[in-house]
């Protein structure tokens, strides 16, 4: 079926494409707060789904020599080192550790040093999804977008589309059977079909990343949220838990301890297939004038 | 913690979730320091000047845990009226030789009442005998053992007395202010203040604390007493043998506790038995009055059965109360046979072959060029590993290759590589950091010709054998008399005969005789109160006796955490007997009873078995029937002294011991000493590091100069080392794995931002770092997460490095562990290598001759000449000579008597 | 939804009778979308084991197929690690599958410049001689004092932190039996 928000605003994804009796929609709650940043994520996911080595280099950008969500790449910890002595918003990058403070270093007692877990967000409005032609990326049964790595043709349209900067093509290693086809977090579908939990949820120490159901974790996302600002953690948000947003919420939400940008997160990503049923609504109108016209001038030619 | 043991973490922040309070003391800022709620840090080297200003702090404030400390702890027990203290001696103790550098403890003793003075015949009787203790790493049979004490000493439970040890530790610690502390670990006092009421208000009847240390604290020429101030803290805030509490050891391998336990070290046997030596131990029984010291108190009461069950269990049927069950067999030490002494001699060419099992000391040992050096003098070595790790491949491409000091051509060294199977392509048992042992099943056969341990140890003895087997020679009896019988599987694809050649020998087989069993009817035993010093019982490894119990494989256990309680005592198997908190008689009140209900562990049930039982949700560690009430008959010894308040059941008096009277070479309390190699002077005293420290003084190890030497500004800046999560040790396991090897692709030196401008250093520039041994090079991480102190007026930079790299594997890289030298630990021999003095400069460092050339000339501007070594002891002369004299006095005394 | 493929494969035609329009979900899956399981589902067995790095001593499930490792995660009734593994457990498989692992013997004579190929059970011919020949050498019946220790200084040994209880075990016995005292390992470190 096509809903009023098929393509915008809330939604629950899975029924949308077709599935009759759907799962309750799965996705991530990844709480910054207790992230330790020992990238376990990062080695649980590529071990279950043989994700090759991504590159052999130190980047300088604190601990993070992952350096972004890519094809090989599934999940990636960002590394940021915060001196609190400075205003928030001077942060737009993350702090690569260099600058040199010229902060007495008693002023600096909050020096903070935050680590993310950043995966696909599993958009309610997944651009890739909708812009794939070849049908490759799919709407699971549990709401997730997936790749079907046999279909790919490796266009790379989605790559485009995806306002996170998530999916992308495999460049290598060489003799990798996947290179050319798009790839990303699949949220371990294979292992949802039976039940279990995606490998980098089922690793992490800490519990900075609970898998469940999108709704309820939801719930526990506003509720950790409220507990830390009662806590005196006022930098405590949500990033990705609002339907209302410009992908109609995520898959996968975040808490994070300051803003978004901080972490290389896009403040206010928007589906860019938002404006396609508008498009369409044109593109098919001046469709319609035009097969009109042609019509008319076949029947013109009738004698 | 969060660095290095990440999984282990998950319960801190369960915690802290709860409601704890998480304090991060630690030089640096890091993955732990990220997510607690207060990070100090610390100059490197000056943790017991810290934990030491927080027990003044409880001392002077009255803040102890007066019920448990009274009872449970020897705070109460008077000391020797010629003890005299670091504050009298200019840092020394009394009884100090400076000869030898080690003291005559007779001083230090407890005030006993009958008979003064008088010491039990196991602890050292002088210096001769300190020094003999120092070099057989005597401390580390205590960490089963505890002193042991003979007589009755005296007490006073008021803690009034000046001479008990609890008004001696308040004048010990009186100089640990919050001033001292700031001035020597560079932490403010607001900061300081800040943990002392944390952790004592988090403490008492309620609330327990928990004191969790890496062993990196073990890498210290003072290791073993900043563990002793940890557990000094702990016991008088009484959060020792509680749930919540306790001083918890992060160590860094899946069996590192095994391999002490059941060790392959030079000084013990299994089960914390010391290896003989000829001198104290010419005979059987010699040897077991030694260990159990007949009149003393507790378990080791019964250290004959324990040896001769474990001769059984070497030497089967050969092994016979006739000739003393094979105790000549042992071989004898006399002295130092430590890897850092065997790896000198090796340079020394006294060594001919040597064994590398799962080790990479090329880079994971201290002065790695020494480390190389010494394997490129050997016949033959053979190194069995998973990967081709830079201790198998030194003499093609080790940095002394490149530096012409290692010729390929010229290398005598024979060497094999042995492919070792994994962990998951053989059975057997893990003992994990809590003792708890852990049986893993075998998931696939090992590829190729990779073979297990014990499958190469198992045909090397029957090599071994067949090629000895005839001999009339005596010294190869213990070879041919050993028992060497274990059954082998494969047979289904070797056959029989092919089995009994090549087959993988049963891990459970050698567990079962590790359990111990009656030696008659093969029963394994359920209890090492069950073994005999009749030749009745085998077993080898006295302390694990129990895992076997019914003849059930007991580590193998795997009773789902949902299934059982919290304490989950069916999941694997504890040394000793289950029993998953040790001390956990001290969770009880003197009475019995659990000392609140929110921490009740384990108590006395009056109304349970005949006449009461201890009872709770762990293994009580105690005698199960022993009531709070049973107090000691005049003149009892061994088990039977151990009184109902006793906790400390391993300890010769029941007490923990605030002040050791016996046990460690270097003092009966914690003082602060400077690290070997410090930019600093000793703020305390003259005597500027530990007196009695082990010091190998030769030309390929000098040390950086500290005050009162001078040129010490030749290398001004602290360095530590310390794991990243990424990578594990010297890197053999992971390194060469893509998944881990590309989170942390390459060596790297954490500075400060006011370092880098001090010294030009660029972020992700290069820059190297110089000591007397070496200069290693990595990229600058400039980072906040470092910063200077301020010590005794001035300003101090640290710098971090991780000590993960070498040449192999699939990124490389210096390795860190080349800049230390070797000064050791008196107690133990583990060496200083989490600090050291250095210099730092941009840019990389040369390669070829010219890097000794530049090793060369800081040496000798550091003024390091060959032959010349700086002093020990530093002192004054009239301490010394006060400090010795204290020694003679007593000798004097007791032989008036 | 096999039948519904089956009777209707052209994709355009699922897409119209299958209830997803848009062509999004449910009517581009795959075959092998369909018919995916999970490794951890289709092993032959698991073997219950415990993660070789540190010394928390988590727990382990080995998932092996045609015996072959095909993962290894937390195992999720261990008290001690919950399931929860840190990156290098996490990296357990890619420890034991490393095509970077040796599995024959590496040999390096005297003075060679280049590793050689040895068999298995020559290899271990060559070492027991060397022990035999080294133990004997360096055998002293007294020390430089005419004190009786028997034992050889020719014999050395490092490791064991990573090896399990049964190993060090017999190591240390068989050394012992032999007189070899210098045996120690990370414990030492």
């Amino acid at each position: 079926m096509i809903g009023r928000n098929s393509l915008f605003g809330p939604l629950d994804p899975a029924p949308d494409a077709g599935y009759t009796d759907a799962p309750k929609r799965k996705g991530f709650f990844t709480d910054t707060s207790v992230c330790i940043g020992c990238k376990a994520c990062e080695v649980a996911c590529k071990e279950w789904n043989d994700v090759p080595e991504n590159l052999f280099e130190m980047l300088g950008t604190s601990y993070d020599n992952s350096h972004s969500l890519n094809a090989n790449q599934w999940r990636h910890v960002a590394f940021i080192e915060k001196p609190a002595s400075k205003p928030a918003v001077d942060l737009g990058m993350p702090s690569v550790g260099a600058p040199v403070s010229e902060v007495h270093e008693d002023d600096k007692p909050d020096f903070q040093w935050l680590m993310s877990s950043d995966v696909c967000k599993h958009c309610t409005h997944a651009a890739c999804l909708d812009v794939c032609p070849t049908g490759s990326l799919f709407r699971s049964e549990f709401g997730t977008v997936v790749v079907q790595d046999d279909i790919c043709n490796g266009c790379g349209y989605c790559v485009a589309a995806c306002p996170y900067g998530v999916i992308d093509r495999r460049r290598g290693p060489e003799g990798d059977p996947k290179v050319g086809i798009a790839q990303k977090c699949t949220l371990c579908y294979d292992r949802l079909t039976d039940g279990q939990r995606p490998a980098c949820a089922a690793a992490c120490p800490t519990e900075s990343i609970q898998y469940g159901d999108v709704e309820e974790l939801r719930e526990r996302a506003n509720a950790r949220v409220e507990l830390l600002h009662e806590r005196g953690v006022m930098d405590a948000r949500l990033y990705g838990n609002d339907p209302e947003d410009g992908v109609g919420g995520t898959g996968a939400m975040f808490l994070l301890l300051d803003e978004p940008e901080v972490y290389g997160l896009p403040p206010d990503p928007v589906v860019t297939t938002k404006d396609l049923p508008r498009m369409f609504t044109r593109a098919g109108m001046a469709g319609t004038a035009l097969l009109v016209g042609a019509a008319l001038s076949f029947v013109r030619r009738r004698p | 913690m969060a660095e290095a043991h990440p999984v282990g973490f998950q319960w801190v922040v369960e915690a802290q979730q709860r409601g704890a309070k998480v304090i991060h003391v630690d030089p640096r800022f890091t993955r732990t320091s990220a997510v607690a709620d207060k990070h100090v840090p610390i100059r490197v080297g000056s943790d017991i000047a810290f934990l030491g200003g927080i027990i003044s702090y409880v001392l002077e404030n009255g803040l102890d845990f007066r019920d448990y400390v009274v009872n449970y702890t020897n705070a109460a027990t008077l000391v020797s009226d010629r003890f005299e203290d670091t504050d009298d001696l200019d840092g020394l103790f009394s009884g100090f030789d400076p000869d030898k550098r080690t003291y005559d403890p007779t001083s230090w003793q407890y005030d006993v009442e009958d008979g003064p003075g008088e010491q039990s015949t196991a602890q050292a009787d002088d210096s001769e005998e300190t020094q003999a203790q120092r070099e057989s790493a005597a401390g580390l049979q205590h960490e089963a053992h505890g002193m042991q004490v003979e007589g009755k000493p005296r007490r006073d439970e008021t803690l009034q007395h000046p001479r008990c040890v609890y008004q001696v530790l308040r004048r010990h610690f009186a100089r640990y202010t919050p001033e001292m502390v700031e001035q020597t670990c560079g932490v403010s006092q607001a900061d300081f203040l800040e943990v002392c009421r944390a952790w004592t208000e988090n403490s008492g009847r309620e609330r327990t604390t928990a004191l969790v240390y890496s062993v990196g604290w073990t890498q210290h020429s003072v290791g073993v007493q900043y563990i002793r101030t940890g557990a000094i803290l702990q016991l008088l805030l009484g959060n020792m043998g509680r749930p919540g509490g306790g001083v918890m050891a992060l160590r860094g391998h899946a069996s590192i506790q095994g391999s002490t336990d059941i060790p392959t070290l030079f000084n013990i046997l299994p089960g914390y038995l010391p290896m003989p030596n000829p001198d104290q131990h010419p005979t059987l029984t010699d040897y077991v009055d030694s260990i159990r010291n007949p009149g003393s108190k507790g378990f080791w009461s019964k250290a004959d059965a324990y040896t001769v069950s474990l001769l059984k269990a070497y030497w089967g049927d050969a092994a016979t109360p006739d000739n003393d069950f094979c105790f000549d067999y042992l071989p004898r030490i006399t002295g130092d046979h430590g890897t850092y002494r065997t790896v000198l001699d090796m340079i020394d060419g006294k060594v001919s072959g040597y064994f590398l099992l799962g080790q990479n000391p090329a880079v994971g040992s201290a002065h790695g060029r020494a480390q190389r050096l010494g394997m490129a003098n050997l016949d033959w070595l053979v190194v069995r590993d998973l990967f081709e790790i830079e201790s198998a491949s030194f003499w093609k491409d080790s940095p002394e290759v490149a530096t012409g000091e290692i010729v390929p051509e010229e290398c005598r060294t024979e060497v094999f590589l042995f492919p070792a199977a994994s962990y998951a392509e053989k059975e057997g048992t893990f003992t994990q950091t809590q003792r708890m042992l852990q049986w893993r099943e075998k998931a696939v056969d090992p590829p190729g010709d990779c073979r297990s341990e014990l499958w190469f140890f198992y045909h090397l003895g029957r090599m071994v054998r067949e090629r000895l087997a005839g001999s009339t020679d005596e010294r190869d009896r213990p070879v041919l008399d050993l028992a060497w019988d274990y059954p082998v599987h494969d047979e289904g694809a070797l056959g029989t005969e092919g089995a009994q050649a090549w087959g993988e020998p049963s891990a459970e087989a050698v567990l079962k005789e590790i359990n111990g069993f009656d030696v008659a009817t093969g029963r394994p035993l359920s209890s090492f109160v069950e073994m005999k010093a009749d030749g009745s019982t085998a077993g080898g490894c006295w302390i694990y006796t129990g895992v076997f119990a019914d003849g059930v494989n007991q580590a193998n256990r795997r009773k789902s955490r949902h299934d059982q309680s919290f304490v989950a005592p069916e999941w694997g198997w504890a040394w000793p007997l289950n029993r998953r908190i040790l001390y956990n008689r001290a969770s009880a009140d003197p009475e019995g009873r659990p000392w609140s209900e929110r921490k009740a562990f384990v108590w006395w049930d009056p109304d349970k078995g005949e006449a009461g039982e201890w009872t709770g949700h762990d293994v009580p560690d105690f005698e199960k029937t022993k009531a709070p009430s049973y107090r000691a008959p005049e003149g009892s010894e061994g088990v039977e002294a151990i009184e109902g308040v006793d906790p400390f059941i391993m300890q010769g008096d029941g007490k923990g011991a605030l002040y050791a009277p016996q046990g460690l070479i270097d003092g009966p309390m914690p003082t602060h000493y400077e690290p070997v190699e410090s930019p600093f002077r000793n703020p305390l005293y003259g005597q500027q590091a530990n007196p009695t420290r082990k010091q190998y003084r030769r030309d390929d190890n000098q040390l950086n100069p500290a005050p009162p030497e001078e040129h010490s500004d030749v290398f001004p800046f602290v360095f530590t080392t310390s794991r990243l999560t990424e990578h594990h040790t010297a890197g053999g396991m992971s390194r060469y794995l893509e998944h881990l090897a590309e989170l942390q692709p390459e060596m790297f030196v954490e500075v400060s931002p006011a370092l880098a401008r001090e010294q030009g250093l660029e972020h992700m520039g290069w820059c190297h770092v110089v000591t007397a041994r070496s200069a290693v090079e990595g990229r600058v991480m400039v980072t906040e997460r470092l910063r200077p102190l301020r010590i005794e007026g001035r300003t101090v930079h640290q710098v971090w490095m991780p000590y993960h790299w070498g040449g192999g594997g699939l990124v490389t890289g210096d390795s860190a562990n080349d800049l230390f030298g070797i000064s050791l630990d008196p107690n133990v021999l583990i060496q200083e290598s989490k600090v050291g003095t250095c210099d730092v400069r941009p840019g990389r460092r040369p390669t070829g001759a010219a890097l000794r050339e530049l090793v060369t000339d800081y040496a000798r501007r550091a003024g390091i000449v060959d032959g010349v070594h700086p002093r020990v002891v530093t002192a004054s002369a009239d301490a010394q000579a006060r400090s010795l004299a204290a020694a003679e006095t007593s000798d004097d005394d007791q032989e008036g008597q | 939804m096999a039948e519904s493929r089956s009777l209707l494969p052209w994709p355009v035609l699922r897409q119209l009778t299958s209830g997803d329009l848009l062509g999004r979900g449910k009517a581009v899956r795959s075959r092998r979308t369909d018919e995916v399981e999970p490794r951890t589902t289709t092993a032959d067995r698991v073997a219950r084991s415990v993660c070789p790095y540190c010394a928390v001593g988590c727990g382990q499930k080995i998932f092996v197929k045609d015996e072959k490792i095909v993962q290894i995660e937390g195992d999720p009734d261990s008290p001690v690690n919950r399931g929860r593994l840190c990156p290098k457990g996490s990296a357990s498989k890619n420890l034991v599958t490393s095509s970077l692992r040796e599995t024959t013997v590496k040999y390096r004579r005297p003075h060679g410049t280049e590793w050689e190929e040895l068999d298995l059970t020559t290899a271990m011919e060559m070492v027991a001689d060397r022990v035999v020949k080294s133990r004997r050498d360096a055998w002293q019946e007294l020390d430089e004092k005419d004190r009786r220790v028997r034992r050889t200084m020719g014999i050395a040994s490092l490791g064991g932190a990573t090896l399990d209880n049964e190993e060090n075990y017999l190591i240390k016995k068989l050394f012992t039996a032999m007189g070899a005292i210098q045996i120690e390992n990370q414990a030492r470190i």
